[in-house]
C-alpha cells in the first residue's frame, strides 16, 4: 500500500513501492530510483523482442478483461504504412476501484515510461492518456510529469537520442463512465459522443481515427518497465495460484474493513488473507456478508465463496465472480443488499450511453423495480421479472454495461434470496425508500 | 463479371449472395424479413436497436444481422426460440416508455413498432406501475415535429443528417432512458432534403406538419409515380384519400433516388387537387368559347390539322413522352417547330448520395422531349408562333407578352388543365389530364425511362393529351391501330423513336430502364 499506511508484509510491493514518496514524482527523483532505465533498455531492443518479453511474462490486462498484453500488442499490423496509436486508459470510473489514481498520483513517470515502451513496441509515435475528468490531482501530476519528460528528452522527437519519436498527449474525460470502455474512449478522444463501437473492426485493425490502436490500462502499462528491467521470468514467477495469472495486482479494498486502501499482492493470494489479515478484518462485532471483488460490474460473492477464493483471474471465476479491475467492495452483516444492488443499478441506469435498447430501458426499469421492493410495494412476481429482464439484458448489447447491471441483480437474487423475500413478504420494513 | 458468392442457410432456405453481404440483406433475398429499427439500407448501420439479433450456429451469442457479414456455410435462425425471445425483450423495452397513443398518431398503420408488436410482442405489459418518460413536442423545422415520447432512439434521423445530408443538426442528447433527439436551435431541419427524416422514422416520433392529422394511412390509396419537380425523376408514391392527393413519399429506386426525395418535391402536390379545371372541351363559336363534346372538339382539331402549313408546338416539359410523341406525330405534315419549356431553379444536391439533387431544370421530361426531337429555344419558337398557321399550346402558362405574340397566329389550339383567359382567340381548348390523372412515362436527365401510374380520376371530361392526338390523327388519316391505352401509345413510339426501341411498359417495370439500353443489347454492342 505505502500510502496512507505502510505496506503490509503480506504484500508484494512492485508498483506501489513509491506510493507516499513525494520525491518519486519528479523526473529527477524517479531517475534516482532507477527510473527510465527500462525505456533506455527497451529502445535498444527490437519491438518484436519487447512484445515477446511481455508475452513471456504472462502480463494480462489490468483494466478488467484480463486479456494477455503481449498477445494484444502482437495484433498490431506491421509495415502497414499507417500511423499507430497507443491509448492509455486512465478513465478509472468503476465503482470501488481507485488503483490507477494512486499510480498516477505517486509514480507518474513510471506510467510514462510504460507508455513509451509500449508505444515503441507497437510502432506508435503517439500515446493518448485519457484521464478521468474528476481526477484533478492525477491530472495535475501527470501534466507536470509529461512536461518534465519532454524537457529531459524522455519524450519527444528523439527519445534519449534513439531517433525515435514518442509523443504523449493527455486527454481529460468529461465525466462519463462509459468512456472507460475502450471503443467509447476512442470516440471521445475523436471529439464524438462517447458511445461504444461495434466490434469488428477491432481497435488493432481500425481504432482511434480509423488506424491501428492498442488500448492498455494504467496498471498494465506501469508493470511493463518492471518486466523489461527484471525479466519475464521474474514476473512470471510471481504466482501463487493458476500459472495463467502472473505478477502482482493492486487490489482497491473499500467498504466494511478496518483498513481500506490499495494492496498489491501476488496473483493467487487468498482473498481471505487480504481481507482478514492485511485489511484488519471486519469492524468489531461484525461478520462478513458479501464481497464484490472486481469493481461493481461483477457478480456478488457470499462469505463461503470469499473463504475459498484465490485472487487471480481463474480463482475468482471459480468462485462465481470475476477479478475485473480488482476494486473490492466488502460488506458486513449490517448491509442491506437489496438497497446496495438498487444503488448499483441506479448507477448503470444513469451511465448507460442510451445506444442499445436493452441497456437504455432495462437498467432504468431494473432500478425502478428494486426501488419499489425497497419501498415495501414489491410483488411476488418481481424476482422472476428481475431475472427475466436480466436475461434479456445479458449478452445482447454492443458493450457489457448492460451485462454489468444484470450481474449483481442475478447473483444477488441467487445468493441472497432471503433478503428480497423479506421485503416482498413484509417482514422487513420499508427502508431507504426514495433514496 | 465474376463475384465471390457465399452460400448461407436462413431459416432452412438456401441463398447465394455476394461475399460481404450483411445477414439482414441475405435474409431478404431468402424472403425472410429480419425485424429491425435502426438498420436502413441507405444509412450506415450502428446496430443499436438490437432488434435484428439472430441465432447463428456455432456463434456463442446472438448476432446483429445488420452488421454481421455472411460466411460460407453459415446456418442462421431468425425464427428460433432464442432469437424470438430476444426480439420480444427488445419490443417490451421499447414499449415501456412508448405512449399507447396509436389512435391519434399519424404513423399508426405504417408503424414498425406497431407491426412487430402485433407480430411477436407480449400481449400485456409488466411495467404498469410507473409513469412513462415525458418530454413535450418540439418544432424541428419547416415541416417536422418531434414527439419525443414516441421516440425509440434508433438514430436514423441523426445518421441521415450527419452522413447523408452532411448537415449534422441532430444528435442524441442525454444518457440512459432520459435520452432524446436534440437539435441545433440555430439550424433547424432547414436542409432542402430534411423532410426525409419523417419517412425514415420507424415510429411516429418525427412527423410531417403538412400531413398532421390529415388522414389515417390505412384509408389511403397508394400509387407508384414519378416526381414532377425536376429532371432528376425521383420515384414517389402518391397517396390519395377519396380521390384527393394528400401526400407524396419517396419510393425506393437505388439507381435514382435511393430512398429519398427533396422537400420541394414532397410539397409539390397541391396543384393536383386544384378545382379550377377545364372540365369540357371548349370550341370557339361567334367569338365565344362554348362547351361541347369530344366529337365536335376532335372534328375542329382535325380540320385545323388538315389545312397544313407552318405549325408551332409549345409544350410543357411536364407532359408525358406519349403525349409529346403523339402530338408531334399528329403535326408531322406541317413545317413544324416543336419546343418544350423547362423552368429553371436553384440546384440542391443531397451530399451523401452520388448523382442525386433537386435539379436546376424544373421539369420531369425535358430529356424525353429531346429524345423525340423537341427543341428548347423557347424565344424563337414564340416568335415563329406569331406567323404560324397553327399553334398548339400544351399545358404551359404563357406570359402576357408571349400570349400577345401568339394572338397573331392564324389558328391556336390549347390543350390545358387549368382555366385561363390568356388565349381567348383559341379555336379549341381541350381539357387534358394532369400527371396524377393519367399513366405515362418520363425520361430523366440520365435518360432513364420511368413509368408513372394514374393516382386519381380525371377532372370532368379531361383526357390524356396523347389520346387527343391519337383520336385526331384517326380523323385526319384513318388507319388501324389507334392506341387506346398509354401502353399502346408507348409501343407506337418504341417502333420509331431511337432510344425507346425494345422498351415497353412491361420491361420498364416500376424502376425504369435507360433509353437505348435495350437497342444496344439487341445489337450485341457493349454499352
Amino acid at each position: 500500500m505505502g500510502y496512507p499506511h505502510p505496506s503490509h508484509p503480506g504484500e508484494t510491493v512492485v508498483l506501489s513501492k513509491y506510493f507516499g514518496d513525494a520525491a518519486a514524482r519528479s523526473f529527477e527523483g524517479w531517475v534516482k530510483r532507477g527510473g527510465y532505465e527500462a525505456l533506455k533498455r527497451a529502445l535498444a531492443m527490437t519491438p518484436d523482442a519487447i512484445v515477446e518479453e511481455v508475452k513471456n511474462s504472462g502480463l494480462r490486462g489490468r483494466g478488467g478483461a484480463g486479456f494477455p498484453t503481449g498477445l494484444k500488442w502482437s495484433f498490431m499490423p506491421k509495415g502497414d504504412g499507417k500511423p499507430h496509436y497507443l491509448v492509455c486508459n486512465a478513465d478509472e470510473s468503476e465503482p470501488g476501484t481507485f488503483k490507477d489514481r494512486e499510480i498516477m498520483r505517486w509514480t507518474p513517470h513510471g506510467l510514462l515510461e510504460g507508455c513509451a515502451i509500449a508505444a515503441y513496441a507497437i510502432g506508435a509515435e503517439r500515446c493518448y492518456i485519457y484521464i478521468r475528468g474528476e481526477f484533478t490531482e492525477p491530472l495535475r501530476v501527470m501534466t507536470g510529469a509529461v512536461e518534465e519528460a519532454y524537457a529531459a528528452g524522455a519524450l519527444g522527437p528523439n527519445v534519449f537520442g534513439s531517433g525515435r519519436r514518442i509523443d504523449v498527449v493527455i486527454h481529460r474525460g468529461a465525466g462519463a463512465y462509459i468512456c472507460g470502455e475502450e471503443t467509447a474512449m476512442m470516440n471521445s478522444i475523436e471529439g464524438k459522443r462517447g458511445n461504444p463501437r461495434i466490434k469488428p473492426p477491432f481497435p488493432a485493425q481500425a481504432g482511434l481515427f480509423g488506424v491501428p490502436t492498442t488500448i492498455n490500462n494504467v496498471e498494465t502499462l506501469s508493470a511493463v518497465p518492471h518486466i523489461i528491467n527484471r525479466g519475464a521470468a521474474w514476473y512470471k514467477g510471481l504466482c501463487l495460484g493458476n500459472p495463467k495469472s502472473t505478477g502482482t495486482k493492486l487490489i482497491s479494498v473499500c467498504g466494511h474493513v478496518q483498513r481500506p486502501g490499495n494492496y498489491e499482492v501476488t496473483m493467487g493470494t487468498p482473498m481471505k488473507g487480504l481481507i482478514f489479515e492485511m485489511c484488519g478484518g471486519m469492524r468489531p462485532g461484525r461478520t462478513l456478508k458479501a464481497v464484490i471483488p472486481g469493481g461493481s460490474s461483477v457478480p456478488i460473492m457470499n462469505a463461503e465463496e470469499v473463504d475459498r477464493c484465490l485472487l487471480d483471474y481463474e480463482g475468482v471465476i471459480a468462485c462465481g465472480s470475476m477479478l475485473g479491475s480488482a476494486g473490492m467492495i466488502v460488506m458486513d452483516d449490517s448491509t442491506d443488499l437489496v438497497y446496495q444492488i438498487m444503488r448499483l443499478t441506479k448507477f448503470y441506469a444513469h451511465e448507460s450511453c442510451a445506444q442499445c435498447t436493452q441497456c437504455r430501458e432495462g437498467t432504468a426499469w431494473t432500478s425502478r423495480i428494486l426501488e419499489r421492493i425497497l419501498a415495501g410495494q414489491g410483488k411476488p412476481e418481481d424476482m422472476q421479472l428481475l431475472l427475466d429482464l436480466a436475461d434479456n439484458m445479458t449478452g445482447k448489447t454492443i458493450c457489457v454495461l448492460s451485462d454489468s447491471c444484470a450481474a449483481p441483480v442475478v447473483s444477488g437474487i441467487q445468493k441472497f434470496r432471503g433478503e428480497f423475500e423479506a421485503y416482498l413478504q413484509g417482514r422487513r420494513s420499508p427502508a431507504m425508500a426514495g433514496v | 463479371m465474376s463475384q465471390d458468392l457465399v452460400n448461407v442457410t436462413i431459416d432452412g432456405l438456401q441463398v447465394s449472395v455476394p461475399k460481404g453481404t450483411m445477414l439482414i440483406e441475405a435474409a431478404k433475398q431468402a424472403g425472410v424479413l429480419v425485424p429491425h429499427y435502426c438498420y436502413h439500407p441507405s444509412l450506415p448501420s450502428p446496430a443499436v436497436c438490437r432488434m435484428c439479433l439472430v441465432e447463428v450456429e456455432k456463434a456463442p451469442k446472438l448476432l446483429p444481422a445488420c452488421v454481421t457479414a455472411v460466411a460460407d456455410g453459415q446456418v442462421v435462425h431468425v425464427d428460433s426460440p432464442a432469437a424470438k425471445k430476444a426480439r420480444e425483450g427488445v419490443l417490451e423495452f421499447l414499449l415501456i416508455n412508448h405512449p399507447l397513443d396509436c389512435p391519434i398518431c399519424d404513423q399508426s398503420g405504417e408503424c414498425e413498432l406497431q407491426d412487430y408488436t402485433f407480430q411477436e410482442g407480449r400481449p400485456g405489459t409488466r411495467y404498469s406501475e410507473y409513469a412513462k418518460r415525458y418530454n413535450p413536442v418540439e418544432d424541428f423545422g419547416p415541416d417536422v415535429l418531434y414527439v419525443p415520447n414516441r421516440c425509440i432512439l434508433c438514430t436514423r434521423c441523426v445518421r441521415f443528417m450527419d452522413d447523408v445530408a452532411g448537415t449534422p443538426v441532430l444528435c442524441v442528447a442525454e444518457r440512459g432512458d432520459r435520452a432524446f433527439i436534440g437539435i441545433d436551435p440555430d439550424h433547424l431541419l432547414e436542409h432542402p432534403w430534411a423532410g426525409n427524416v419523417v419517412d425514415l422514422c420507424p415510429v411516429g416520433s418525427l412527423i410531417s406538419k403538412d400531413f398532421l392529422h390529415k388522414a389515417r394511412v390505412w384509408d389511403l390509396d397508394k400509387t407508384a409515380s414519378i416526381c414532377t419537380g425536376c429532371s432528376q425523376g425521383c420515384n414517389v408514391t402518391v397517396d390519395t384519400r377519396d380521390n384527393t392527393v394528400v401526400r407524396l413519399r419517396p419510393r425506393a429506386n437505388l439507381d435514382v433516388n435511393r430512398h429519398f426525395i427533396c422537400d420541394t418535391g414532397r410539397m409539390n402536390y397541391r396543384w393536383m387537387n386544384r378545382g379550377d379545371r377545364i372540365e369540357a372541351p371548349l370550341v370557339r363559336e361567334a367569338g365565344r368559347h362554348l362547351a361541347t363534346d369530344w366529337d365536335a372538339a376532335l372534328d375542329r382539331f382535325a380540320g385545323l390539322v388538315r389545312k397544313g402549313g407552318k405549325a408551332v408546338l409549345l409544350a410543357s416539359a411536364g407532359a408525358s413522352t406519349e403525349s409529346l410523341g403523339l402530338l408531334k406525330g399528329l403535326l408531322r405534315e406541317f413545317d413544324l417547330t416543336a419546343v418544350v419549356q423547362v423552368p429553371a431553379g436553384e440546384e440542391a444536391p443531397l451530399r451523401g448520395v452520388p448523382n442525386l439533387a433537386l435539379r436546376r431544370e424544373r421539369a420531369p421530361n425535358g430529356d424525353g422531349a429531346a429524345l423525340l426531337g423537341y427543341g428548347s429555344d423557347w424565344e424563337r419558337a414564340i416568335q415563329a408562333a406569331g406567323h404560324a398557321d397553327l399553334v398548339v399550346v400544351v399545358n404551359v402558362e404563357l406570359t402576357g407578352a408571349e400570349a400577345a405574340v401568339i394572338a397573331s397566329a392564324r389558328a391556336v389550339v390549347v390543350l390545358g388543365t387549368i382555366e385561363s383567359q390568356q388565349l381567348p382567340q383559341a379555336e379549341l381548348v381541350a381539357p387534358i389530364t394532369s400527371v396524377a390523372e393519367e399513366s405515362g412515362t418520363f425520361v430523366n436527365r440520365d435518360r432513364r425511362v420511368q413509368r408513372y401510374l394514374q393516382a386519381r380520376t380525371a377532372a370532368g371530361m379531361a383526357r390524356p393529351a396523347w389520346w387527343v392526338a391519337a383520336e385526331t390523327q384517326a380523323l385526319v388519316a384513318p388507319a388501324a391501330g389507334v392506341p387506346a391505352t398509354s401502353a399502346q401509345a408507348f409501343d407506337l413510339l418504341a417502333e420509331t423513336v431511337p432510344g425507346l426501341g425494345g422498351l415497353s411498359y412491361a420491361t420498364l417495370g416500376l424502376t425504369g430502364r435507360i433509353a437505348g439500353a435495350a437497342e444496344a443489347a439487341a445489337a450485341g454492342a457493349p454499352r
